[in-house]
């Protein structure tokens, strides 16, 4: 997509906007560096925000580090760990974490002048830092709670950058380095975000044997214990006892998510044989299409976490103007406004009832959709998310609180 | 010639400011905590969180555009304070400094008269200080005449709205809004800059306000 191809959502002023600001970034590269292409919310912002970043004339480019899957294993005990879930790690994690990090900084050419570097997987090439280069860690992760032995090791790399980066205020930690407060974003042009026809829609919920008479309550996400798919189940029995309706549970395998297989092992015997619960692994070819067409044909969605990073699949939903109902924790409060733009939740019977409301008034639930929808216009685009960062790149030059470009 | 087609003395400019948000690290768990944060925090905080829902909530019904008060009523169920803070006229204020004295009187009388009640916000409910960096940037529009003036005003983003009613005049600590300044000194109307600096602009939406300048400019012009 070209930048010029947002006017008609956000407007030719916003877009002036961003033009304006680019100039200003004409003679820098950016390198952004992260952990995978596919799979998850980090490489979906970077697919839709470096071409974005590239039409407004800023030579933005990404790389993707290499590493054997016992490190993503470390990894992900880590991401764990952060987001503040019971964990043991091993002094032989921590070594594993240091020796594939000094693998990973040999093989990755550094040449930004910006380097932008996402989550911990890649934050020990900090250790390749030169004297021209400035360097922007970016945390997508819960990190309100975190496991401290974990976050306390990550920390002396973390203030070695000149900046940091979280989703949400509460994510801010006791730091020696700027923190930087930017919400991810959804890209409304995405194969996962695109308007759909009718037919397009048909053709998913056919595929998938989706009965399209019953309301349908949906969670997206990867199939991880902290976006709680044994709750969702619990939840929606509780709404089944009152509303005839089927549940989806729909996630996709990330490449660096060794969990699942667990998870689904949970999620199947809480299943049970119950035929309305249909719990759908989708392929990540056919992941965007077929999340986006679920997505739309749900009555309401779900999103019952236990911990959060910024929660994309709310924006998603929200875009969709679809009803949410939501588990205030991470980014979600961010974007839902409690009974405004969406309902919020704390437990299994609060998720419950918040469902069962949306269901039997569908007129509320347009409501909730419609100024979810808008909120996300203005704030949580990709275009909002564009004009945060080339800010971010500025500010490295500029220290001041008032910066007259 | 109309005021409409009348060449001003020196054309407006108009800028836009966009804005970078910096969380602090700084937190609060009850109005005792937060008042003597509020002490202490950069200026760019307390404007920050006295405006911050004039941007983000723009399509939202007008509402007082402050956290403190939000906070005080939503998350400790202090109502009456949440009033009285979210009833602060900042436009009776010229200085970031000022405003800062003026919500630290508030709590503070709020604090002894209610001593022995003390009420923590619950864990994740916390006040987190954010503050924002401001860059400021020449839209490269300019009006020469009220015609010109109003076409711009149509087409420009909220940003730059914000940017020269609600921050040149706190923040930048201009003794008006810019765009009354100009109508006055440089198109030559001093009663239309005069109904325009007199709006509350803090009960509008910024969509509102918008459109309440242009139709004051567009009404006054067609009256001459």
């Amino acid at each position: 997509m070209k930048i010029s191809d947002y006017e008609k959502i956000v407007g030719s002023e916003t877009i002036h906007e961003l033009t304006l600001i680019s100039r200003k970034l004409a003679r820098r590269k950016i390198q952004c560096i992260n952990s995978t292409r596919v799979g998850g919310g980090v490489a979906e912002i970077l697919t839709s925000i470096i071409p974005l970043l590239n039409d407004l004339g800023i030579n933005a480019t990404w790389d993707v580090i290499n590493a054997d899957p016992s490190y993503y294993n470390v990894t992900k005990a880590f991401h764990n760990c952060l987001h503040g879930k019971q964990c043991e790690i091993t002094q032989a994690m921590f070594d594993k974490f240091v020796s594939t990090g000094g693998a990973i900084i040999k093989e990755t050419k550094i040449y930004g002048d910006i380097v932008f570097v996402h989550d911990p997987q890649p934050i020990m090439l900090i250790e390749n830092k030169g004297k021209g280069n400035k360097w922007i860690w970016r945390c997508h992760v819960d990190v309100s709670n975190p496991y401290m032995e974990v976050w306390k090791f990550l920390q002396r790399f973390i203030e070695k950058y000149d900046s940091s980066v979280f989703s949400s205020p509460k994510f801010a930690r006791d730091l020696q380095i700027p923190q930087f407060l930017i919400p991810p974003s959804i890209d409304p042009f995405s194969e996962k975000n695109r308007e759909l026809t009718r037919s397009d829609i048909n053709r998913v919920l056919d595929k998938y044997g989706i009965d399209k008479t019953k309301p349908i309550m949906a969670q997206i996400s990867r199939f991880d214990y902290l976006k709680d798919p044994v709750g969702v189940i619990d939840t929606y029995k509780l709404v089944k006892k009152y509303v005839d309706c089927q549940l989806l549970l729909i996630g996709n395998r990330a490449a660096d998510d060794p969990e699942m297989e667990m998870v689904m092992n949970d999620i199947m015997e809480k299943k049970g044989n119950d035929p309305d619960i249909h719990v759908l692994l989708i392929e990540p070819d056919q992941n965007d299409l077929d999340v986006n067409a679920l997505q739309r044909a749900s009555n309401v969605i779900l999103q019952k976490s236990i911990r959060e990073g910024f929660a994309l699949t709310v924006t998603e939903a929200l875009w969709k103007s679809k009803p949410v109902v939501a588990s205030a924790v991470g980014g979600i409060p961010q974007q839902i406004r409690h009974r405004y733009s969406g309902i919020l939740c704390r437990t299994i019977g609060g998720a419950a009832l918040g469902v069962r409301e949306i269901l039997n008034n569908p007129e509320y639930g347009a409501r909730l959709g419609k100024n979810g929808k808008e909120h996300v216009r203005r704030n949580f685009l990709s275009t909002r998310h564009l004009r945060d960062y080339i800010l971010l790149f500025l500010q490295l030059y500029n220290n001041e609180d008032i910066i007259h470009l | 010639m109309s005021s409409w087609n009348k060449r001003a003395k020196n054309p407006f400019q108009f800028y836009t400011s966009l804005k970078l948000l910096e969380l602090t690290g700084k937190k609060a768990v009850n109005m005792r905590e937060l008042v003597e944060i509020i002490k202490d925090i950069p200026g760019s905080s307390i404007y920050y969180h006295t405006h911050v829902f004039l941007q983000r909530h723009q399509s939202f019904s007008p509402e007082p555009p402050n956290a403190f008060a939000y906070w005080a009523s939503h998350v400790l169920g202090e109502y009456k304070l949440g009033e009285e803070l979210s009833s602060i006229d900042i436009c009776e204020f010229s200085s970031i400094r000022e405003l800062r004295e003026k919500i630290i009187k508030t709590i503070e009388n709020h604090l002894f008269e209610n001593k022995s009640q003390i009420r923590y916000a619950p864990e994740g409910r916390e006040f987190d200080f954010i503050k924002a960096r401001s860059f400021v940037v020449p839209t490269g529009f300019s009006a020469r005449n009220l015609k010109e003036f109003v076409g711009i005003l149509g087409k420009i983003t909220i940003h730059s709205i914000y940017f020269h009613i609600f921050a040149s005049r706190l923040r930048i600590e201009k003794d008006m809004n810019d765009f009354s300044f100009w109508i006055d000194t440089s198109a030559g109307e001093p009663e239309l800059a005069k109904i325009i600096a007199s709006l509350d602009p803090y009960s509008f939406t910024m969509e509102g306000l918008r459109r309440k300048i242009i139709s004051l400019i567009t009404r006054w012009s067609s009256r001459r």
